[in-house]
């Protein structure tokens, strides 16, 4: 008897919820950081770009007015379902980025760590970046935060798990829903990542994951008058300058590439979720 | 009605230079160009006074005067910085009954409104920064926040001198130093506070003032110097201005144009309701980017309420903005005014019916009559572009969900207004609305302490308020 067969997975795209293939047919071949072949990834394109947009669109209603203790445990959920494909995702990352098996782990472990601490976050930014504002007259005046809207991310090459968990997480915590370009290079676990989000009660939509060229991709999201904001993390100098031009178009906020390589690992701050974030003030008379 | 005898404010006590140079490193220099521009009322279109138009090389030596001065400016104790900004919004209210009067003569604005609600703010601005200055590791943005270096600051000409405090007061407080442009139209007062920035004895180079009309605004924007870019304006500068920053790493923060709602429910006090109207509309001329120019109204008081807004508007004193009496003054310029007859005649065309009260109109000047336009349909220019003028469009809606859905069917998020005597569908509808100032049984009420800026194309960032730190600010 030869040993058994491995029965691979098909990676595809993930578009409100479903996992389809890339509308154009369009494959393109993943190898490991050792250069052997790993998998075909979907190479996403204009028109599943638009469909991602459109399937964000419609999860932002429900998703922006889910109550942030509700978000909170879906992003927990997440974080539950992650851990337990540890050994899936570890392995993927030998993989992908050729790091030990101990360090593979780590990385798997940072990424639900990331989740929980972005998870607890959905009840309380409000209270840190809203306030209760003080007017020399008789009102009562109230600045809330509130999610922009649709987001486009450009995900890290580097950290395709981590780096990716990071840039998603503050997006949706807010109630923003988004359309993330996975890293090129790597991108089978963002792929397998989706396959957690669609096991986690996150509604279909929130969040929708495409592979292939950002090179590509990235310029029709940033120039998407449907879409609220990008975020251009992962993008290359030329790519982020080219995104930002397209981008004042309908005014979009951009978050800019950092000038520094980002250490995933770090503290992440706030500024991942504030960037993502519209204040809205309320004033009412007060009076008998 | 009553009548009422003419109650003209005296300008003596303004006293206008023939013609104007630049404000730069603490200096008045002369332009290196020879581009002059004489700034008219709009009221009578007698000249004031000429002023240059900075140009490349003018807008250069002030960003120079400026990085020269953020040195030690930013380094000056948050205390110190502080008493410097206190002393200027106390010049500013020893001096205000002159400011109103220029503001008025230069804009023509009534100076009922210049006296009674832009002095006041631009001070209470100044003032409520001034405290922040020493204060900034307590803001939420670390312990050690540290300024950006040159703003450059561009402002239009609907609120002159609030625009410029709006500007200023948070980038002094945050330790940046400024080169801000007035709007080509308005410069007077800008060019006041420069002799305001003397008097208060602050460094050299912390203020520049450099005049012009767009070209001057984009060098300004332009300048590889200049770390931070704000301005407010129109969504199709403001479109450039993000377009032009790209690649650069500059910080932008917009404020751009609006086309509110203002929602009105069958259950509303109407009498205030309908005062809130005329205030959204008609306050300044309509010269108000959150101005509340689309009127939503329950379908079952609609005729109720447009009778009672007819009858208020026809009580409404057009005239002479310098008369204390004088409740809707001159629009800004020829080119605004142009604007607004543009837009009201594509309303004609489109189908809207057009109603405006029995109002005699100066001879001189540029004049607008209060204008409603009923039959208006959301696809119609009026109810979709900004006129800035004062033109109110009339639509209505039969449910709290369709005035939701009408109210947010525009490309702008600037504010919204809700009349309704039910608390919870205030709070309700107030979720709803894409705004970023939601007035609620009030309207075009505004405060140092309360952020102001909009969703969607009106831009980003928010001014006032701890929020408005953040845009001066390395954070």
């Amino acid at each position: 008897m030869s040993e058994r067969l491995a029965v691979r997975k098909t990676y595809k795209l993930f578009i409100g919820g479903a996992f389809p293939r890339s509308e154009s047919g369009r494959s393109y071949a993943v190898t490991s950081s050792k250069g052997d072949f790993l998998a075909n990834a979907a190479k996403g394109s204009r028109k599943d770009a638009r469909d991602a947009v459109a399937a964000a669109r419609k999860a932002f209603p429900g998703w922006s007015s889910a109550t942030p203790y509700n978000r909170g445990q879906i992003l927990y959920r997440v974080a539950e379902m992650l851990e337990g494909r540890r050994a899936q995702f570890a392995a993927e990352l030998v993989d992908a980025d050729g790091v030990t098996a101990k360090k593979a782990g780590e990385l798997v472990d940072a990424a639900v760590d990331r989740l929980v601490w972005y998870a607890g976050w959905s009840d309380k930014i409000g209270a840190i970046r809203g306030a209760a504002n003080p007017v020399a007259g008789p009102y009562f005046n109230l600045s809330t935060v509130e999610p922009t809207g649709v987001v486009a991310v450009i995900a890290p090459p580097m950290g395709p798990l981590l780096g990716l968990v990071s840039v998603i997480a503050p997006v949706i915590v807010t109630g923003n829903t988004c359309v993330v370009v996975a890293s090129e290079r790597a991108p089978l676990p963002s792929i397998t990542l989706a396959e957690v989000l669609a096991t986690s009660d996150l509604p279909g939509g929130v969040v929708n994951i495409l592979t292939g060229s950002a090179g590509e991709i990235a310029p029709w999201l940033a120039g998407h008058m449907d879409v609220n904001a990008i975020d251009l993390t992962g993008a290359d100098a030329d790519l982020a300058v080219r995104c930002e031009e397209l981008a004042a178009e309908n005014l979009k906020r951009v978050l800019r590439p950092p000038l520094d390589r980002i250490d995933w690992l770090a503290d992440p701050g706030m500024d991942r979720m504030t960037a993502f974030l519209e204040t809205k003030t309320v004033w009412h008379p007060i009076g008998v | 009605m009553f009548e009422y005898a003419p109650a003209p404010e005296s300008r003596e006590i303004v006293d206008i230079k023939p013609s104007y140079g630049l404000f730069i490193g603490g200096e008045w220099v002369d332009s290196q160009g020879d581009t002059h521009h004489k700034t008219i009322n709009p009221a009578s279109e007698e000249v004031l006074a000429e002023v240059a138009w900075a140009t490349e090389a003018d807008v250069d030596r002030a960003v120079q005067a400026a990085r020269t001065a953020f040195t030690t400016w930013s380094a000056l104790p948050g205390s110190e910085r502080a008493k410097y900004i206190f002393r200027i919004a106390r010049i500013i209210q020893e001096r205000s009954r002159e400011l109103a009067i220029l503001e008025t003569l230069d804009n023509g604005k009534p100076i009922r409104e210049s006296r009674d609600v832009d002095l006041p703010l631009v001070a209470a601005h100044f003032f409520y920064y001034a405290g922040w200055a020493d204060k900034l590791g307590y803001a939420g943005f670390g312990p050690d926040p540290r300024p950006l270096g040159v703003a450059g600051q561009v402002i239009p000409w609907n609120f002159p001198l609030l625009m410029l405090a709006w500007k200023i007061a948070p980038a002094l407080a945050c330790g940046n130093t400024v080169v801000l442009k007035p709007a080509e139209t308005t410069p007077l007062t800008a060019l006041a506070f420069a002799d305001i920035c003397r008097q208060a004895d602050l460094p050299p180079g912390v203020v520049n003032i450099v005049t012009g009309a767009g070209e001057t605004g984009a060098a300004l924007v332009n300048h590889p110097g200049v770390d931070k870019v704000a301005f407010t304006g129109s969504t199709e500068v403001g479109r450039m201005i993000a377009r032009s920053v790209a690649g650069t790493g500059k910080k932008l923060s917009l404020e751009l144009g609006g086309k509110a709602a203002n929602i009105v429910f069958e259950d509303a006090a109407l009498d205030q309701a309908v005062e809130g109207i005329v205030n959204g509309i008609f306050f300044n001329q309509g010269h108000v980017c959150c101005a509340g120019s689309r009127l939503l109204v329950q379908e079952s008081v609609a005729d109720e309420v447009l009778d009672a807004l007819k009858r208020r508007l026809s009580t409404l004193r057009l005239g002479d903005p310098m008369d204390k009496n004088t409740d809707i003054g001159a629009i800004n310029s020829a080119a605004q005014l142009a604007k607004i007859r543009e837009l009201a005649e594509a309303g004609v065309n489109e189908g809207a019916e057009r109603w405006s009260p029995a109002c005699p109109i100066p001879e001189r000047g540029f004049w607008f009559p209060p204008t409603v336009f009923t039959g208006v349909a959301q696809s119609h220019r009026i109810a979709r572009e900004e006129i800035f003028g004062p033109v109110l469009s009339v639509l209505t809606f039969r449910t709290p969900a369709e005035a939701v859905e009408k109210a947010n069917n525009t490309p702008y998020g600037l504010s919204a207004g809700i009349w309704t005597e039910k608390g919870s569908r205030i709070l309700w509808m107030a979720d709803r609305l894409r705004a970023g100032v939601v007035w609620a049984n009030t309207f075009n009420r505004f405060d140092p302490t309360s952020p102001f800026g909009g969703y969607k194309e009106s831009g980003y960032g928010r001014e006032g308020g701890r929020h408005g730190l953040e845009a001066y600010l390395a954070v």
